[in-house]
C-alpha cells in the first residue's frame, strides 16, 4: 500500500499548503515511505466488526446557560495579527490571482 | 535552598516563615547559573515571578491564605498559553506572539499562590520525542548534558531536575510527560483524559493531549494534579464531575492490590535490559508491601505506535491548518493568500512538524483514509477492549515508561522511526484516555536514572498514585 512516489508527496504538500524545496520532497518521499510501511502492519488486521474511535470519552454536545458574557478583546487579538486594518484581519488578494 | 518538596514550601510560606520572595530569588539564581548550558527555558519570566511572589508575601502580611502552593516556583512548558506573555511551542511560526488569554491549568496554579519562572522548552509543537526538534535549540539532560532529556516536554523535566522549580507543567500526547520525566530522574503524571482542562493548551492531537505535572515526589506530583484538576466549561471535553482529591488518599499502601505486568512491554528488541530488570524489581517491592503480581496480555498495545503515527498526525494536520500567516505569528509575503499561506508554513515549521503534517495530510487524504485512518481508530477500540479486559483483573498494571535510559544528542535525529519508538510504552495509555505516571526506579546504563510506569483505569489516579508513593519509598 505504501508504494509512496515522488508525485503522491508533491500532491499532498499542495493539501497541507507547504511549499516545500525539492530537497524536502526527495527527503519526506524516503521517510513517509518508512514510516507508512511500519503502518501496514495495522492495515493488514482484520477489523471488519471493530468500531472505531474518534474520542475516549462517551462525551456529547455539551450544554451552557445561554447567558452572555465578554469574549476575548479585539484589539489585542488584532494587535498579534501579521497585518490589520480597520478592526480585521489583512490579507493579501483572495479573488482573480495571478 | 533549591530542593525542597512543594509541600514544604508551600506550608512555610502560608506560616509565614519563608517569604515567597526569597524562595522565588534562590530558584531565579539556580537558572541563571546552569540554563546557559541546559537551555531548559525559552524565557524566564524573572519581573513577572518576583512581582507574583511580593503578591503571595503581601497576602501572608494580611493574614490571607494565599493557596495550597503559596509561593512555589513553578515551570510552565512554552505550549501553555499565558496572556501577554510570549507562547511559541518552539516554533518559528510563534515567535513573538503573545496570547490574548490564559491558559485554565494555569491560572489554576496563579490562584493557588504558585509562581511561574519560566517558559520550558519543547519539541516543536509537542511533537517528538527528545526536545532536538526546537527551533530554539535542543534541551540537555541535567543528569548528563551529552544526553537528551526527552521530550517532548524535556524542558520542563529538566527544570524540575536541575532545581529551577520544584513542580512544572508539561502535555502528553504520546508520552511527552512520562517519557522525559523517566530520562531526567523525575515523577511525570499523565492523567485521565478530561480530568485536567486543555483550555489554552495549543492543540497537538485533540483526541489525546492532556495536562499533567512534574515533580521531584510523589506527593508533589498529586498536590499540583490536585490543583489543576477538575471540570471546566471552557474545554467541552473536561469530565463534568468535581475530581477526588488525591493528596489524602496517597498512603494507603497497596495491600491486596492486583498488579499486572504487561507482557507485551516487558521483553523485546530495544528494551535494555536493566530497564527491564527495573520493572521486575519495581513488582517485587509491591508484592513485599502486599500486593499481588502477575502477567497480563494487552495484546493489542503492540499496534499502539503504528495506531499513533497515524491518528496523532491526522489530528495534527488538521489542528495546524491554523497556523497561516493570517491571525497570528509570522507571515511570508506572496502574491496571494494561498501563496503568503504555503510560503509562511514552510519557512515557519521546523522538519518534523512537516513531516507529520505530510503523514497525517496523506492518512487524511481520499483512498488513504480508510485504510490509514479509519483502520487506526479500529485499533483504537481494539486497544481500549484489550485494558478494559486487564483491568477486569488487575487494579494497576506496570511496564517501563521508556525502552531505554537518555540517549545521546544526536542519536536518533536522522531517523524519525527510531525516535517514534521511544514512546512504545506510553502511547496505548493515551490512546485508551487512561492515566499513567513514571516513577524513578534505580539506574541503568552509565547510571542514568530509569522510569517504571503505573497504568490505571480512567480516574483510577488514586490507587495509580497509592502504587506510585510505595514504589518511590522502595526505589533502590
Amino acid at each position: 500500500m505504501s508504494q509512496l512516489t515522488r508525485a503522491d508527496v508533491e500532491h499532498v504538500a499542495r493539501l497541507a499548503r507547504l511549499a516545500l524545496t525539492d530537497d524536502e520532497i526527495e527527503h519526506f518521499t524516503g521517510q513517509l515511505a518508512v514510516i507508512l510501511e511500519h503502518a501496514d502492519q495495522i492495515a493488514a488486521l482484520d477489523t471488519a466488526d471493530v468500531p472505531p474511535t474518534a474520542h475516549p470519552l462517551p462525551l456529547v454536545n455539551v450544554f451552557r446557560p445561554d447567558v452572555a458574557r465578554p469574549g476575548i478583546d479585539r484589539d489585542e487579538v488584532l494587535a498579534m495579527a501579521p497585518s490589520a486594518e480597520d478592526g480585521r484581519f489583512r490579507v493579501p488578494r483572495i479573488l482573480d490571482a495571478p | 535552598m533549591t530542593g525542597v518538596p512543594a509541600l514544604d514550601l508551600a506550608a512555610a510560606v502560608r506560616r509565614g516563615e519563608r517569604s515567597a520572595t526569597d524562595v522565588v530569588e534562590e530558584h531565579l539564581a539556580v537558572i541563571a547559573a546552569r540554563d546557559g548550558e541546559l537551555n531548559a527555558c525559552n524565557l524566564v519570566t524573572g519581573d513577572a515571578a518576583r512581582e507574583t511572589a511580593a503578591a503571595v508575601d503581601a497576602a501572608v502580611a494580611r493574614g490571607e491564605d494565599p493557596g495550597p502552593l503559596a509561593g512555589v516556583p513553578i515551570a510552565l512548558k512554552d505550549n501553555l498559553c499565558t496572556r501577554g506573555v510570549p507562547t511559541t511551542c518552539s516554533s518559528k511560526i510563534l515567535e513573538g506572539w503573545r496570547p490574548p488569554y490564559t491558559a485554565t491549568a494555569v491560572e489554576r496554579v496563579l490562584a493557588a499562590g504558585a509562581v511561574p519562572v519560566a517558559k520550558t522548552n519543547l519539541d516543536e509543537f509537542a511533537m517528538g520525542s527528545s526536545t532536538e526538534n526546537s527551533a530554539f535549540g535542543p534541551t540537555r539532560n541535567p543528569r548528563d548534558p551529552s544526553r537528551v532529556p526527552g521530550g517532548s516536554s524535556g524542558g520542563s523535566a529538566a527544570a524540575v531536575a536541575a532545581g529551577y522549580a520544584p513542580l512544572a507543567l508539561g502535555s502528553d500526547t504520546g508520552g511527552s510527560i512520562r517519557q522525559p520525566a523517566a530520562l531526567c530522574g523525575v515523577v511525570g503524571v499523565k492523567p485521565t483524559y478530561g480530568l485536567v482542562s486543555r483550555y489554552g493548551l495549543i492543540a497537538f492531537a485533540s483526541s489525546l493531549d492532556q495536562i499533567g505535572p512534574f515533580a521531584n515526589s510523589v506527593t508533589d506530583a498529586a498536590l499540583l494534579l490536585d490543583v489543576i484538576a477538575g471540570p471546566d466549561t471552557a474545554d467541552s471535553t473536561s469530565i463534568r464531575s468535581e475530581a477526588e482529591p488525591i493528596l489524602p488518599q496517597l498512603d494507603r499502601g497497596v495491600e491486596g492490590l492486583r498488579v499486572g505486568i504487561i507482557d507485551e512491554l516487558a521483553s523485546g528488541e530495544g528494551f535494555q535490559p536493566e530497564v527491564l530488570a527495573a520493572v521486575q524489581q519495581a513488582a517485587a517491592a509491591l508484592e513485599a508491601a502486599g500486593a499481588t503480581v502477575d502477567h497480563v496480555s494487552v495484546p493489542s498495545a503492540q499496534y499502539g505506535l503504528s495506531a499513533y503515527y497515524l491518528l496523532a498526525p491526522a489530528e495534527a494536520s488538521s489542528n495546524l491548518a491554523r497556523y497561516d500567516g493570517v491571525r497570528y505569528g509570522l507571515r511570508v509575503d506572496g502574491e496571494d493568500v494561498s501563496v503568503m499561506n504555503a510560503r509562511t508554513r514552510e519557512a515557519g515549521f521546523g522538519p518534523e512538524v512537516k513531516r507529520r503534517i505530510m503523514l497525517g495530510t496523506y492518512a487524511l487524504s481520499a483512498g488513504y483514509y480508510d485504510a490509514y485512518y479509519g483502520q487506526a481508530q479500529r485499533v483504537r477500540t481494539l486497544i481500549i477492549r484489550d485494558f478494559a479486559r486487564a483491568y477486569e483483573q488487575f487494579d494497576v498494571l506496570l511496564s517501563p515508561t521508556s525502552p531505554t535510559v537518555a540517549f545521546p544528542l544526536g542519536a536518533k535525529s536522522a531517523e524519525p522511526l527510531a525516535m517514534y519508538l521511544s514512546d512504545v510504552c506510553t502511547i496505548p495509555t493515551n490512546l485508551a484516555g487512561h492515566p499513567a505516571m513514571s516513577v524513578p526506579f534505580g539506574t541503568g546504563e552509565a547510571g542514568l536514572p530509569i522510569g517504571v510506569q503505573v497504568l490505571a483505569p480512567a480516574l483510577g489516579e488514586g490507587v495509580m498514585f497509592r502504587t506510585a508513593r510505595v514504589l518511590e519509598e522502595a526505589a533502590p
